[in-house]
């Protein structure tokens, strides 16, 4: 029995070798997304293009306009000389935020019942809207005695990622992104490969079991996947500075669970597809919404209730709630005892399904 | 016949959807000797052989292969089945060495047992000079070779071979009947299915499918003398006139061309056969010489299967 497993897992090593195509997109993929991730896609907008409209012209209108460039936030190009301009900029593109001070902007920060000023927002680009909300808690410049009250009712203290990076967010959630992309795709593929070669056909005569031969095929995948853990973790110190707060055994631990939902995902859908490139396109599909709906981009309160139902499925969204709660909280898996029973759940079904559909016989 | 046959079949019957692959075949085939399936593209040949080895389930009847009831005891049969598919399904990026090493140890054979047996096979199959070499890289008799030797490393008492031959030259072909028979000498029993006649005149024992259903079972030598039609040779210098003047007439149910020759098939109960055929080429004004030959194989696959697989049925359809 174990001999024949490990005829399975020294064939399948092999094979893997020698393909050097997938051989290298084990190494690949972790590294294109972490660069991806890590450089291009970027939630801390800065430098929003912005123009002014400033008809007050005082120096405490001046000095608003100072402070709101300071924040670093927007970038002020030349200014508009009135509104329609600044609207035209606006829908020219070449502007996403305009700053209005009208003439009476004085009087009006004084008076408590009317906005002193207007912020005009492009709408049609995603994040813009929020990011430039946060501009309205500047507070006007303190000056002695007669203005300067302004003071924000909120101080925000950003726990677990003061600095409020991106990839301190991302990095974490990424080692499940990457697993769930390879790890259902290569099982998925191994086995519909075999099936469609007709390698299985003669191994159903052999006496080899089913439940070794996917054990034996498998096992390669989960060294694989704490490879690919490994490679994240490391770029995401060494390149972005991602901590590791909570105990990396933990970790693993929660990586191998995750990793053995997904391997049980990529068996279910081997059962279900007749080629490879179905294979591929039902690994695709399983992608999707777990990227979307999981919790990794999008927070997951935000959702509609049905999403949530969807993303209650997805291994993805538990495995993420576990990593971050992991890395960045520097929680003990123990007290994660919620996202790991529903992945250990998802296991226990998937490969419940996955065992009864594949039978050994062709019919 | 004294040991019991090594699989027995009884009104074997598969159907996928509407099609019936497999239609009421009883099967007795004996121990240690060469068995044939001969039968054109979905005849069911190798429907048969799949579920013979468990790989599909009947949709009814009963099959017992070595005392083993399929396909619910497939798994206890495993170890004394070798079975080659009609595809070559070793597997191509691994090596020579490589795939036999697997098969072994999946057939169970301890490290030792394991050397041995590939040490034997590579000499007896000439794979001695390749072990290292890709399998995907190998011309197909070299494939068939080790497709063998794989399927043989565990020295099965029954062999399943499905069309082994279909994708080697005829030098191949040869050598690996000649393998065959030293595998019954040794006591193997070998299924083999063909559509090649030469391959089947040289089984033990013949089962003749035609969709679906089996239409004549017995030995090559048997089914030749007792086939059911009357084989006339008809030798001229016109040809095609003497095909015109022989087609169409009911009871010469086949005629094919060899060469300068025609070979015609005519009802079994034809009162002199020879003597049916001179008349019309005399009547057509043909110059022939017409004589009664023994049946070849062929004649027995043409005749067996209706006469719908011969040429003079094709020619009348169009």
């Amino acid at each position: 029995m174990l001999d024949r497993i490990g005829a399975v897992m020294v064939k399948e090593v092999r094979q893997l070798a020698r393909d050097r195509l997938t051989f290298g997109m084990i190494v690949g993929i972790p590294l294109m997304q972490m660069l991806l991730f890590g450089y291009a896609i970027n939630f801390d907008v800065r430098d929003l293009r912005a123009a002014v409209v400033d008809e007050a012209d005082s120096s405490l209108s001046r000095a608003y306009v100072a402070a709101l460039e300071a924040s670093g936030v927007v970038e002020f190009a030349a200014p508009s000389a009135g509104l329609p301009d600044l609207q035209r900029r606006m829908s020219a593109g070449h502007i996403s935020v305009g700053v209005y001070i009208p003439p009476d902007f004085e009087r009006r920060a004084l008076d408590r019942s009317r906005p002193a000023a207007q912020l005009l927002v492009d709408g049609s680009e995603p994040m813009v809207d929020s990011v430039a909300r946060g501009l309205t808690a500047v507070p006007l410049p303190r000056r002695d005695g007669i203005y300067g009250s302004t003071v924000p009712v909120f101080e925000v203290r950003t726990e677990y990622n003061p600095e409020r990076r991106t990839a301190v967010q991302i990095v974490p959630a990424l080692i499940g992104v990457i697993l769930n992309m390879t790890m259902v795709i290569f099982t998925a593929v191994a086995i519909v490969r075999e099936r469609e070669r007709g390698n299985l056909e003669l191994l159903i005569t052999t006496p080899v079991r089913s439940w070794e031969l996917m054990t034996g095929k498998l096992l390669p995948y989960v060294a694989i996947g704490l490879v690919q853990v490994t490679l994240v973790l490391a770029v995401g110190s060494l390149l972005f500075d991602v901590p590791v707060n909570g105990s990396l055994a933990d970790l693993y631990l929660a990586a191998l669970l995750f990793i053995a939902a997904t391997l049980t995902l990529g068996l279910l859908i081997s059962t279900l597809a007749r080629t490879q490139f179905q294979a591929f396109q039902l690994a695709f599909f399983t992608m999707l919404p777990s990227i979307l709906l999981s919790g990794f981009m999008f927070p997951f309160d935000g959702m509609p209730r049905a999403a949530q139902w969807i993303a209650q499925v997805l291994p993805l969204t538990h495995f993420n709630d576990l990593a971050r709660g992991i890395v960045l909280r520097g929680a003990p898996i123990s007290d994660l005892g919620r996202p790991a029973a529903k992945l250990v759940a998802f296991l226990v079904v998937a490969l419940a399904i996955a065992t009864l559909r594949f039978r050994k016989r062709l019919d | 016949m004294n040991a019991p046959p090594a699989i027995v079949a009884s009104s074997l019957t598969r159907r996928f959807g509407k099609l019936v692959a497999v239609d009421d075949v009883d099967l007795a085939i004996p121990r240690a000797g060469i068995y044939g399936f001969l039968g054109p593209n979905g005849s069911g040949k190798s429907t048969t052989i799949r579920m013979l080895c468990g790989l599909l389930a009947p949709s009814s009847g009963t099959v017992e292969v070595l005392g083993h009831q399929m396909p619910r005891d497939a798994e206890q049969l495993r170890r004394q089945l070798g079975y080659m598919t009609q595809r070559f399904s070793l597997w191509d990026d691994l090596t020579v060495l490589e795939n036999l090493e697997f098969m072994a140890r999946i057939f169970g054979l301890g490290a030792a047992q394991r050397r041995q047996r590939i040490e034997e096979l590579s000499a007896e199959y000439d794979l001695g000079s390749v072990l290292r070499q890709r399998a995907g890289t190998m011309s197909g008799g070299q494939r068939q070779r080790l497709a063998l030797a794989a399927a043989t490393l565990h020295r099965p008492e029954l062999l399943l071979l499905d069309e082994p031959t279909s994708a080697v030259d005829p030098q191949s072909r040869r050598d690996f009947w000649e393998s065959l028979f030293r595998l019954v000498q040794q006591g193997t029993t070998i299924l083999v299915s063909t559509h090649y006649m030469d391959e089947a005149e040289r089984c033990h024992r013949l089962a003749i499918l035609d969709e679906g259903r089996l239409v004549a079972e017995g030995s090559p030598r048997v089914l030749m003398r007792d086939i059911a039609a009357a084989v006339v040779e008809v030798e001229t210098d016109d040809v095609p006139a003497a095909r015109g003047a022989l087609a169409g007439d009911a009871q010469i149910r086949s005629i094919a061309q060899l060469g300068t020759r025609l070979h015609a098939l005519l009802d079994r109960d034809t009162p002199d056969a020879a003597g049916h055929v001179s008349r019309h080429l005399a009547a057509a004004g043909v110059a022939a010489q017409v004589h009664v030959v023994p049946a070849s194989l062929e004649d027995v696959f043409v005749a067996s299967t209706g006469f719908r697989h011969g040429p003079a049925d094709r020619s009348a359809r169009h």
